[in-house]
């Protein structure tokens, strides 16, 4: 099974444009990455720019309505985040405990989605939708 | 820390066992002991992590833990014949324990123990079914019930096997090292084949099999990939690496919703996971830079990459499918290989060129109860018509398959040809 660990930093809800992380944490990030990668685990991961070089599409009405970030009301924000397959929930959890963690950040742990984990008539549903990344089988 | 401690001990193991046996074997010489090591620090947490709560470093507790065990079992089986050796080892393992830093030196060398680990697993001396049995157990830390339900096989067999193999690997004294170079390569051959084997085995598995046997084809692929980090430098690990994230990326296409077989050329390519088809392509970007010249796996990995960038079957480029075709006959000749040549040969050039080039298979006694060369054959001579004979092919293919749903679906072409005929 499929597991996104979402990394959660603190105040990056507020982040300026174009801050750039500290050499020394970004280093050890990359030596946990590199667990991963060297545990057969990792598929991808990827770090996200501040949401104030973003913007969001609401759907007020069934119309689209663009708001450039950072978003006022946003409490918490996604920095990041590495896909790993593992076998249990438990063993995401032990990866993401293994993180060089700090008061700085929160890891989310969630669980992607499978066809089998929908009944028959939304897995005939989500069958006219090629591009719903759903898997049946494993990997 | 309100981490369920049971649960978190199964994952810890999961993560930790293979480094665990791995590094014990290689101070301890048996791969059979330093499991029994292994297991016995498992029992300890499990006995004690529920109240004094998770180690900081579960694996360090772990390592720590087993070498004790091993310090007490060398002290209580002295034997005098092996004395001076025993001793040497308890000793080196004192040492260990003493140690301050004992997880910087763990960590060390453990790529290399992993790896002598692998090869052992897949040691000569044993069976190609101790080779898989053991290198699940000991590498991918299954348990023997989880192996058996993957294999469709008995557990007491599983059990027997690992044990028989662990005793072979004693008497025939493996010492606990990588092989040498002028082995390297066929013994690396050999590990590679033995993990294709366990990916095929779930790869094989269909609709309301037991979850356990497609798993297999995650366990192959983690395999695969704790390889490719061990040995960066060999492209046919690469190339397993990539013609397996290629392959599972079709697996929820290749049956249709009730569970039928739907072949390459008819599947959604939109529900082809493209994740996996990007880790595979990235795999076979790494064995070409190697700059060698390709293998088996790697031309494999290179024709399914062929099917796996077509956006829709029409776009496939069977001119260089034919191409790689050939090259792999070169290096290694088989007739389902030379089967598949001629299918792309058809796709290229047209049927009759295909048929003629699988008519001269047909005496090919390998192939004599192969059910796909009559099924090629039945497609080809519908495509030129011929219909009559097209039926009686199909009829063939199905009464030679063991599978119950493929065999309907021939007995369906088969029933296709017959209307058309009229």
């Amino acid at each position: 099974m499929r597991f996104m660990m979402l990394m959660i930093p603190k105040g990056y809800e507020k982040a300026k444009a174009g801050g750039m992380p500290d050499a020394k944490v970004v280093a050890e990030m990359m030596r946990y990455n590199k667990s991963l990668q060297q545990a057969g685990v990792l598929l991808a991961l990827d770090g996200l720019h501040p949401p104030s070089m973003g913007a969001r599409i609401s759907f007020s009405g069934g119309e689209p309505l663009v708001t450039d970030g950072p978003f006022s009301e946003a409490k918490e924000v996604i920095g990041g985040y590495w896909m790993i397959q593992v076998r249990s929930k438990q063993e995401a959890i032990e990866w993401a405990c293994r993180c060089p963690g700090s008061e700085e950040f929160v890891i989310e742990i969630r669980q992607v989605q499978e066809m089998a984990d929908f009944p028959p008539d939304v897995q005939q549903a989500a069958a006219g939708f090629p591009e719903l990344q759903l898997g049946r089988g494993p990997a | 820390m309100t981490r369920d401690p049971y649960r978190a001990i199964e994952a810890v193991w999961r993560i930790e066992s293979a480094k665990l046996i791995a590094a014990l074997a290689r101070r301890v010489g048996d791969v059979g002991l330093a499991e029994d090591f292994a297991q016995e620090a498992l029992l300890r947490a499990l006995e004690q992590w529920p109240e004094t709560g998770i180690p900081d470093n579960p694996g360090a507790w772990l390592m720590t833990t087993a070498k004790r065990r091993a310090i007490d079992h060398f002290r209580r089986h002295q034997r005098l014949e092996r004395r001076h050796e025993q001793f040497a080892r308890e000793s080196e393992l004192q040492q260990e324990l003493a140690a301050a830093d004992l997880e910087v030196a763990m960590d060390d060398d453990i790529g290399d123990d992993l790896l002598r680990l692998i090869f052992v697993a897949c040691h000569p001396c044993l069976s190609m079914e101790a080779h898989v049995a053991l290198t699940l157990r000991l590498l991918a830390g299954l348990t023997t019930e989880e192996i058996a339900r993957g294999f469709l096989i008995p557990e007491a067999t599983v059990a027997q096997r690992i044990v028989r193999a662990k005793r072979t690997l004693a008497a025939a004294r493996v010492p606990f090292e990588l092989p040498r170079r002028a082995e390297f390569a066929s013994r690396l051959r050999s590990v590679l084949q033995v993990i294709y084997l366990i990916f095929n085995e779930g790869y094989t598995a269909t609709t309301g099999d037991d979850w356990m046997r497609p798993a297999l084809c995650e366990e192959a692929l983690r395999l695969g990939r704790i390889l490719a980090e061990l040995v960066p430098e060999e492209p046919e690990v690469h190339g397993l690496v990539a013609l397996m994230e290629i392959q599972a990326s079709r697996l929820r296409a290749r049956a249709s919703p009730v569970g039928e077989p739907v072949l390459l050329l008819d599947q959604d390519r939109g529900v082809w996971d493209q994740l996996l088809i990007h880790r595979g392509l990235v795999a076979l970007e790494r064995a070409r830079v190697l700059g060698r010249v390709p293998g088996q796996n790697l031309l494999q990995a290179e024709i399914a990459a062929c099917h796996a960038r077509a956006q829709t079957a029409a776009e496939t480029d069977w001119n260089r499918i034919l191409v790689l075709y050939d090259m792999l006959i070169e290096v290694a000749p088989s007739p389902v290989a030379k089967l598949n040549r001629a299918v792309a040969l058809a796709m290229a050039t047209g049927p009759a060129a295909g048929l003629e080039s699988i008519d001269a298979l047909v005496a090919e006694p390998s192939l004599r109860n192969y059910h796909l060369l009559p099924a090629v054959r039945g497609d080809l001579l519908r495509k030129l018509g011929r219909l009559e004979e097209a039926r009686a092919e199909f009829e063939r293919a199905a009464s030679l398959t063991r599978n119950a749903r493929e065999r309907e679906l021939l007995r369906t072409r088969a029933a296709e040809c017959q209307k058309g005929i009229g």
